[in-house]
């Protein structure tokens, strides 16, 4: 089941600079929130915030507070890697991991913290990729192939696989169809509207059609401020902030 | 659609020069990858010539007969290389591997700089220096010579050629493929060793052999160490004999039949790094994939 996240007056720095200007937000549980915004406009740094990946890059901090199904992530005592195992993450360049067979890449993060059960694995490496709708493609070559052998497309959906098989509450989608054909891209697409009975979903694109199509909600950023958020048919058709209604009808970005 | 005529525009040609230019530096360019390998190739090829003949069951299974009878051969020597050069990697291999992960993965502050910086300093020390160095704090204190001081001189001389390619070869590998395996939840030290260091294995493994390799050919530091033996030695405590030392020693004394085993040892020597680095490229390639990234 997806987990509901709720964002207070979240502030994030890089090297003390401040990308982000106090963003609050709800997002509920099982849906899909698209961002959308001109580069630039902190739509990745926030999505990052939420994983706890922004903290990562040296000189990175964040203030204010997420709640993700009930639990404080920046809490003292709450540890980045318990966040990261609930809250998965697909990235902008599908990385799968080049050294590893297809199996491998998706087994990785249950076989890197320490699960050694191999006939429970072999059924969630099926049903990950399944979820990926990868599966019919590469089931013949699962240990054969490597994972970078594969095309563009399906290395994302072998990223998303790998990221559901470890069983998050919230899956954060970073541009994943930014590298793809527009036949990937609706695969993927599809597969967000499957994904989002199992999980919440927060995808950033840097496409308007492609938030139109997938989310329930969209939030526009823009200058490193939350600056309008709603239903997605609300934000597209009757927008009540000028600068969001300026940004989707083309006139800057 | 107006018309469908097709521009042309006449292109200005690439002046003379620019073309001598051009010839002048892919046949620079040729000519110096050429001369790159042909020292390789004499050396060897002259090694052959000199030592194929001395080659023989006897070179590879008797210990040196003394002075005056013929025959005799470097089974110690060969022996006592793989027992120094075996301490030498459980020393420098993992303490360079590790040190190399640190300065790649955390080493952003004054440790990994003053680690840095010393790796560098230690890389540039004429191995002389090194064997001298441990003279003073192993075989002094012991009162003896042994297997065990020259295969830590060895080891010290390998820790920094180790760590800094295990360095420069982590940093290839791009930040992504870290945060694609932090985003599963895998600790920093975890992804470092399963991921970052797996996906950098082929450069890191070449590393490793080509410090392995050096150590193998290094007699300096092994003069005032191992120092050399006669006889056969398996105990580490003992003065063992080492290839270079063995060829060494015969190279400089006045009998042919000596000057002779020397080169049929040089030989050796280099078929022997030359296999051990063969078998262990055949063994660690295995169970990696090779990607098309």
């Amino acid at each position: 089941m997806g987990a509901a996240i709720e964002v207070r007056s979240l502030k994030a720095f890089y090297s003390g600079s401040e990308a982000l200007h106090d963003v609050s937000m709800d997002m509920g549980a099982n849906q899909v929130t698209a961002l959308i915004g001109p580069s630039g406009c902190g739509k990745s740094t926030f999505v990052r915030t939420l994983n706890r990946m922004h903290e990562t890059i040296p000189g990175a901090s964040v203030t204010g507070s997420v709640v993700i199904g009930g639990v404080d992530i920046y809490a003292d005592g709450t540890p980045a890697v318990e966040v990261r195992r609930r809250v998965g993450m697909v990235f902008q360049k599908p990385n799968p991991f080049p050294t590893m067979s297809i199996y491998d890449n998706v087994a990785a993060g249950l076989k890197l913290n320490g699960f050694r059960n191999r006939h429970k694995l072999d059924e969630i490496v099926e049903k990950s990729l399944r979820g990926s709708a990868l599966w019919e493609e590469v089931k013949d070559a699962l240990k054969k192939k490597s994972g970078a052998s594969l095309s563009g497309g399906q290395q994302q959906r072998l990223c998303i696989a790998r990221a559901l098989a470890v069983e998050p509450e919230v899956l954060l989608m970073d541009e994943p169809c930014s590298a793809l054909d527009p036949i990937s891209t609706g695969k993927i697409e599809e597969l967000i509207d499957e994904l989002k009975q199992r999980f919440t979903i927060v995808i950033v694109t840097h496409n308007m059609q492609q938030a139109a199509r997938v989310a329930g909600y969209t939030g526009f950023f823009l200058l490193g401020k939350l600056i309008e958020f709603d239903k997605t048919e609300k934000v597209f058709t009757n927008p009540s902030d000028k600068r969001t209604e300026d940004y989707i009808t083309g006139r800057f970005g | 659609m107006a018309s469908n005529a097709i521009h042309t525009t006449t292109l200005t040609p690439i002046s003379w020069t620019r073309k001598l230019a051009n010839h002048f530096l892919t046949f620079f360019a040729t000519a110096s990858s050429i001369a790159v390998v042909i020292p390789l190739f004499a050396i060897f090829v002259y090694l052959v010539i000199k030592g194929i003949g001395s080659i023989n069951l006897a070179f590879l299974t008797q210990i040196p007969k003394p002075v005056g009878e013929s025959g005799g051969g470097m089974a110690n020597a060969i022996v006592g290389s793989a027992i120094i050069l075996a301490i030498a990697s459980l020393i420098g291999i993992p303490l360079g591997i590790g040190a190399g992960i640190y300065l790649a993965e955390y080493g952003y502050n004054k440790l990994g700089n003053a680690v840095r910086f010393t790796a560098d300093v230690l890389n540039g020390i004429p191995s002389m220096v090194v064997g001298i160095a441990i003279y003073g704090l192993i075989v002094v204190v012991q009162k003896h010579f042994s297997a065990l001081a020259g295969g830590v001189a060895l080891g010290v001389m390998m820790i920094p050629m180790v760590s800094r390619t295990t360095e420069e070869m982590l940093l290839l590998v791009p930040r992504m493929i870290r945060e694609a395996a932090w985003g599963l939840g895998v600790t920093q030290w975890k992804t470092a060793l399963s991921i970052t260091l797996r996906t950098a294995s082929a450069g890191v493994i070449t590393g490793v052999m080509l410090a392995f390799a050096r150590a193998a050919g290094e007699t300096a530091p092994l003069l005032f160490t191992a120092f050399g033996n006669q006889f056969w030695n398996f105990n580490i405590n003992q003065p063992t004999a080492a290839l270079p030392l063995q060829i060494f020693a015969y190279a400089i004394s006045p009998f042919d039949e000596w000057h002779r085993l020397a080169w049929a040892g040089a030989l050796i020597l280099i078929l022997l790094i030359v296999a051990a680095v063969t078998a262990v490229r055949i063994v660690t390639s295995r169970g990696v994939m090779k990607g098309g990234a």
